[in-house]
């Protein structure tokens, strides 16, 4: 399997505290990646990193073998092929739940209006939300949001899709409704990488748990590896603080 | 989605009781709100019209067989203003519009123009509306350059969009750096260019924003437009004043600041909804 992302030696500061240390990283296609660690350890960081949100100070990352680092690249165009979903949703609260999803495949991908239509409203009732069309997004609960910014990200048909703790900010009841998503999405073999402190939900997506712990990957294999037998003691005390926290 | 249920309710008698004593609560309050408001302003007149000099003070302000006589020239001179005040508002609106934007760009090509951008709106801002009008209306014929308007409403208009601009920007400017990081990484994020995302995601949202405090500006405007009258523009002001040293009876002086006042006082009000609704609205917003 080809790796459609892949980080070399990456590094990153923030003046004097360096967030990503020499950390290396391959997604292969149809996979999906999990990141677990406290916060701080660097995991939005890597996101936004891939997602060109932040400049990386050395080492490299490619996008199906080509090289996104490089300052020539347009940075509009990797963009166009990465699909991003954020911890807070962000929304357009000035635009409806259709013109939030049909917006960058009309001005980005310059479809049709129709078809632009066709495929939110087709990727709507998919995800049961075919009512919330015309809705402003401060009419929806946090859950119906959050699908929505997915949905969002799925419009443009991207090649990889980065979710960063996407469910941090709802309540309990609706984590789900917003995982069973990405379930769907990892089915249909979208190639992922989240960020996740849900780690149940790590335990049946991911085929791949990485450990960060300041800046660096210190510990990472399957699920059953990583979460029920970790070797690592950091990674031994990170979970049993997660599971006193009552959420492993 | 879901109806309303609707359920076979009628109130029971206690809460007959309750609503016959807060009937009854609210009349009495009417009441004695009705009474002090009679004896106060009763009182007020009474002190006013019975004082010395009320004869004097209501010949001399309030003339109303003379403000009668003097209405239609100062209605005239008022139309005046209210041209200044919409041409030169939309004027305002587009220059303040391209300022704003001059200066939140980060494009290196634009370097120059975010410099000059940032000078014009400290110099415009910083400098008294009455030196500038007086600047161009005086100074700049005085240049006797060949094309350049002598035409003192224009000039005083040029003037007033000057300075307005200034100010407009600087409204705008704080509506876009008002708008939400995180906004802008979602529409980077699904490949919008910055000007694109600038267009249709920050922009929007900031614009709705910055609308109460531009009607705030729109008000003062139409007010500053009284100015120009130094440069000899016949504005209600003028009109007024030029009855008023004919006659030394300043009652058009009164009848120019009710016409003034009967249209901006609406506008205030109006204003002060807009930033009531949007202040709800932002409340409602919660995370974003």
């Amino acid at each position: 399997m080809a790796n459609v992302l892949e980080l070399q030696s990456v590094r990153k500061a923030f003046g004097s505290e360096v967030v990503l240390n020499n950390l290396s990283l391959q997604v292969p296609e149809h996979t999906a990646t999990v990141l677990i660690g406290a916060s701080g350890s660097g995991k939005s960081t890597l996101l936004r990193c891939i997602n060109l949100l932040e400049t990386i100070d050395d080492g490299q990352i490619l996008l199906d073998g080509l090289e996104i680092t490089d300052p020539a690249i347009k940075v509009d165009d990797v963009r166009r092929r990465l699909g991003m979903v954020f911890q807070s949703f962000n929304l357009f609260p000035h635009k409806t739940v259709l013109e939030n999803i049909t917006l960058a495949p009309v001005k980005v991908q310059n479809k049709s209006i129709e078809e632009a239509r066709d495929i939110a409203k087709k990727l709507l009732s998919r995800f049961d939300l075919a009512d919330k069309a015309d809705q402003y997004p401060d009419r929806l609960s946090g859950g119906q949001q959050q699908r929505v910014a997915i949905i969002r990200s799925l419009a443009v048909n991207p090649r990889l899709l980065l979710l960063d703790e996407i469910t941090s900010a709802l309540d309990p009841v609706l984590v789900n409704e917003v995982l069973s998503i990405v379930r769907d999405l990892k089915h249909d073999g979208m190639t992922m990488v989240l960020a996740t402190h849900e780690m149940g939900f790590a335990t049946q997506v991911a085929d791949e748990v990485c450990f960060l712990e300041s800046g660096n990957i210190l510990e990472r294999g399957s699920a059953e590896q990583v979460l029920k037998n970790p070797s690592n003691l950091k990674t031994q005390e990170f979970l049993k603080r997660v599971h006193q926290a009552g959420r492993l | 989605m879901s109806e309303k249920k609707t359920s076979a309710w009628s109130p029971s008698s206690r809460e007959l009781e309750r609503r016959a004593l807060r009937r009854k609560l609210s009349r009495k309050q009417a009441i004695i709100a009705a009474v002090s408001s009679i004896l106060v302003l009763g009182t007020l007149t009474i002190i006013l019209i019975t004082s010395p000099g009320w004869e004097v003070v209501k010949a001399t302000f309030f003339d109303i067989q003379y403000g009668k006589e003097v209405f239609p020239t100062v209605v005239k001179g008022l139309w005046i203003n209210l041209q200044l005040t919409f041409f030169g508002g939309l004027a305002i609106g587009i220059i303040a519009m391209g300022l704003a934007l001059l200066r939140t760009t980060k494009s290196p090509a634009l370097t120059p123009f975010r410099f000059l951008a940032t000078a014009y709106v400290d110099i415009f801002r910083g400098a008294p509306l009455i030196l500038i009008i007086l600047l161009v209306g005086f100074g700049v014929p005085a240049l006797r350059l060949q094309g350049i308007s002598s035409n003192v409403i224009v000039l005083g208009t040029i003037a007033v969009v000057l300075t307005y601009s200034a100010y407009v920007a600087e409204v705008i400017r704080s509506g876009i750096l008002s708008i939400h990081p995180s906004q802008r990484a979602a529409a980077r994020s699904l490949g919008l260019t910055s000007g694109q995302t600038m267009r249709f995601v920050v922009l929007p949202q900031a614009l709705r924003r910055v609308v109460p405090p531009l009607l705030n500006d729109f008000v003062s405007l139409l007010k500053d437009t009284g100015l120009v009258s130094i440069l000899g523009v016949t504005d209600a002001v003028r009109a007024a004043q030029i009855n008023a040293s004919r006659t030394f009876n300043y009652t058009p002086y009164v009848v120019a600041a009710i016409l003034f006042l009967l249209i901006t006082i609406p506008m205030t009000r109006y204003t002060d909804r807009a930033i009531r609704q949007r202040t709800q609205a932002q409340n409602s917003e919660g995370a974003i």
